[in-house]
């Protein structure tokens, strides 16, 4: 049995008061292991991308707990939340959110610099990043110069640079074609997963499903069914 | 933080476009406010210029005068009542007025002439060239060195003009502190010659000047001349007094009070709205930031930063240009009534400071209230 990276708890989260009162997750309990892609899926609205939130320390449930190496992250104060989002997770945007104005290897060197890290041997990381991706040739390009399968995988550079247990992927596909979303995944799945890291993965597509360790659905809030892959 | 300040560099000066608009904004501002703050300076230095260059302790003077050029006569009577006062170690009458001089090349030029004392000649200026005796020479004057030299025909010892038909020397060349506000050359004679030179009231005495015996007479002394119905004002008093008038009895001080609050206003609407808009652009850029795991007090570094640095060099630029052009202006315009004083450095930066913390704040809410969560939600 692999070692569980996240345990949440009966998660609940709801929007607004009174009559205007949305129940965005209700009461999902799972866990996520190291060593294993497990994808969440479901519909728009479904409450994948607040679960997402709430696991990795970005919005904090109206109940339930979130487990991560044995530490209850919605109990700890607000900078140790903000340590934990540096130190334990590595985000990859739907849009990438990637700085227009800093060169792609300044921009894959933004946790080592905000960790304090010295600036020149984060641009030393942020490069080895940028290799382990392909895009060491392109590391002194701006964001706009590259194509979407690009910036993608130097969201993926940015995220890992940290070298964080956990991973998380919102939509890494949505802005890809077909072909490019499944080699960015496969990629990931090769390069990037190991037994000391968990990924988990929102999405809606279909085509990338085949990567996955586990297909957790959700539906109105609620998980409907979990899947194992492989 | 170093990384993080070098990081916070880097998003601003990269954004070429933004960052000239925020430097140009708060250049212009810091240059309109040294600008108009400079000039109401140099006015104020000049209409005191006199009251500066004589120097005496005390000037006694009829309670409505204003300015130095501005005198009212005071009767012969006054100077020896002032010398019975206890606490008086001298008391020495001062000619001020105007006159039109015929200058060796036959055109007119206006002058000022002070007149001092026969016999002790105090507020005499520092002489360049001649000698000091030679006033009491026949026809003797001395022409201050200023910037308004050259309108005297920047004459030598030995140079003669006419006021009023009577014959003018020039016996000496004298170097003052300070230059008057009018723009015209200044000379220097006894008293006594300028009562015989310039057409006269019924009374003569322009100012007294005292020296009192101790520091502690001189409330005394004041008190005393009060009595008579006069006015003692010490020198820092009535150089106040000057500044005064020209601040809130004519309009020059509204004005440029005016023009500050306008520029200051310009500076903040430019670089405020600008810096606005930059962090608007960076709003998600900064949610992605805050979301990967920077802190509230980070951001708020990062962008106080971004701010101030704008701010530092707009306000060396604005101090740079104004300096360079009032040094060009006193090139072409040697009268050119503009002074570059530490106060008005001060109030610049002072403003400056004010106009980018108010940027910054605006930009710190802002940035402040984006959740991260909304940065997944897209």
């Amino acid at each position: 049995m692999p070692n569980t990276a996240i345990k949440a708890n009966q998660l609940a989260k709801w929007f607004g008061e009174g009559a205007a009162k949305t129940q965005a997750v209700k009461d999902v309990s799972f866990e996520a292991y190291f060593g294993e892609m497990l994808y969440i899926v479901g519909p728009s609205g479904s409450g994948k991308t607040t679960l997402l939130s709430m696991i990795s320390g970005i919005l904090r449930p109206n109940s339930g707990t979130v487990i991560v190496e044995d530490k209850d992250i919605w109990n700890l104060p607000e900078d140790e939340i903000a340590d934990f989002r540096l130190n334990t997770i590595g985000f990859v945007f739907q849009d990438y959110h990637l700085f227009p104005r800093l060169t792609t290897v300044e921009n894959v060197a933004i946790p080592l610099i905000l960790k304090k890290r010295d600036w020149d041997e984060s641009m030393h990381e942020a490069a080895k990043c940028l290799e382990i991706v392909g895009l060491k040739e392109r590391a002194d390009l701006h964001p706009v110069k590259l194509s979407g399968g690009e910036q993608q995988r130097v969201a993926i550079a940015r995220a890992i640079v940290s070298r964080p247990d956990i991973l998380i992927f919102d939509e890494p596909t949505a802005s890809l074609d077909g072909d490019t979303g499944r080699a960015i995944i496969e990629f990931v799945k090769t390069n990037i997963l190991s037994e000391n890291r968990c990924i988990l993965i929102v999405t809606h597509d279909a085509r990338i499903f085949e990567f996955a360790n586990e297909i957790m659905k959700m539906e109105d809030g609620r998980i409907v069914g979990v899947e194992k892959v492989h | 933080m170093k990384g993080i300040f070098r990081l916070a560099f880097k998003l601003l000066v990269n954004d070429t476009a933004k960052f000239t608009a925020l430097l140009v904004g708060i250049t212009f501002a810091v240059f309109l406010m040294i600008q108009m703050t400079s000039i109401f300076a140099g006015v104020l230095g000049k209409s005191s210029a006199n009251v500066t260059n004589i120097g005496s302790s005390i000037w006694v003077m009829d309670p409505a005068v204003n300015t130095v050029a501005n005198t009212i006569p005071m009767p012969d009577y006054v100077l020896d009542a002032i010398r019975s006062i206890n606490g008086v170690k001298y008391a020495v009458p001062l000619y001020s007025g105007a006159a039109l001089a015929k200058l060796r090349s036959g055109t007119y030029q206006s002058v000022s002439v002070l007149g001092l004392d026969d016999t002790s000649l105090v507020g005499r200026p520092k002489l360049l060239e001649g000698n000091i005796d030679d006033i009491f020479a026949e026809n003797a004057f001395i022409v201050v060195k200023d910037t308004e030299f050259q309108k005297f025909e920047s004459p030598t010892v030995g140079y003669e003009f006419e006021i009023n038909d009577h014959r003018g020397i020039v016996v000496g060349i004298a170097k003052l502190a300070s230059a008057g506000l009018f723009g015209i050359p200044t000379l220097y004679t006894t008293y006594n010659r300028a009562l015989q030179y310039l057409p006269n009231s019924r009374f003569t005495l322009s100012y007294v000047l005292v020296e009192p015996k101790s520091i502690g007479d001189v409330q005394h002394i004041k008190q005393q001349i009060k009595a008579l119905g006069y006015l003692a004002l010490t020198k820092k008093e009535f150089i106040q007094r000057i500044s005064d008038f020209y601040i809130y009895q004519t309009s020059l001080g509204t004005n440029i009070l005016l023009m500050t609050i306008i520029s200051f206003i310009v500076g903040l609407s430019i670089s405020g709205q600008t810096f606005y808009t930059f962090v608007l652009e960076n709003l998600e850029k900064f949610g992605a930031l805050k979301a990967i795991g920077t802190k509230r007090y980070e951001l708020v570094c990062m962008i106080l930063f971004q701010a101030g640095f704008t701010a530092l060099i707009g306000y060396g630029l604005g101090i740079g240009l104004c300096t360079a052009l009032i040094a060009f202006a006193k090139l072409r315009l040697p009268s050119y009534a503009a002074i570059v004083t530490f106060a008005n450095i001060g109030l610049a930066f002072v403003m400056v400071l004010i106009i980018a913390g108010i940027s910054s704040y605006i930009g710190i809410r802002k940035v402040l209230k984006i959740e991260p969560f909304d940065i997944f939600r897209g």
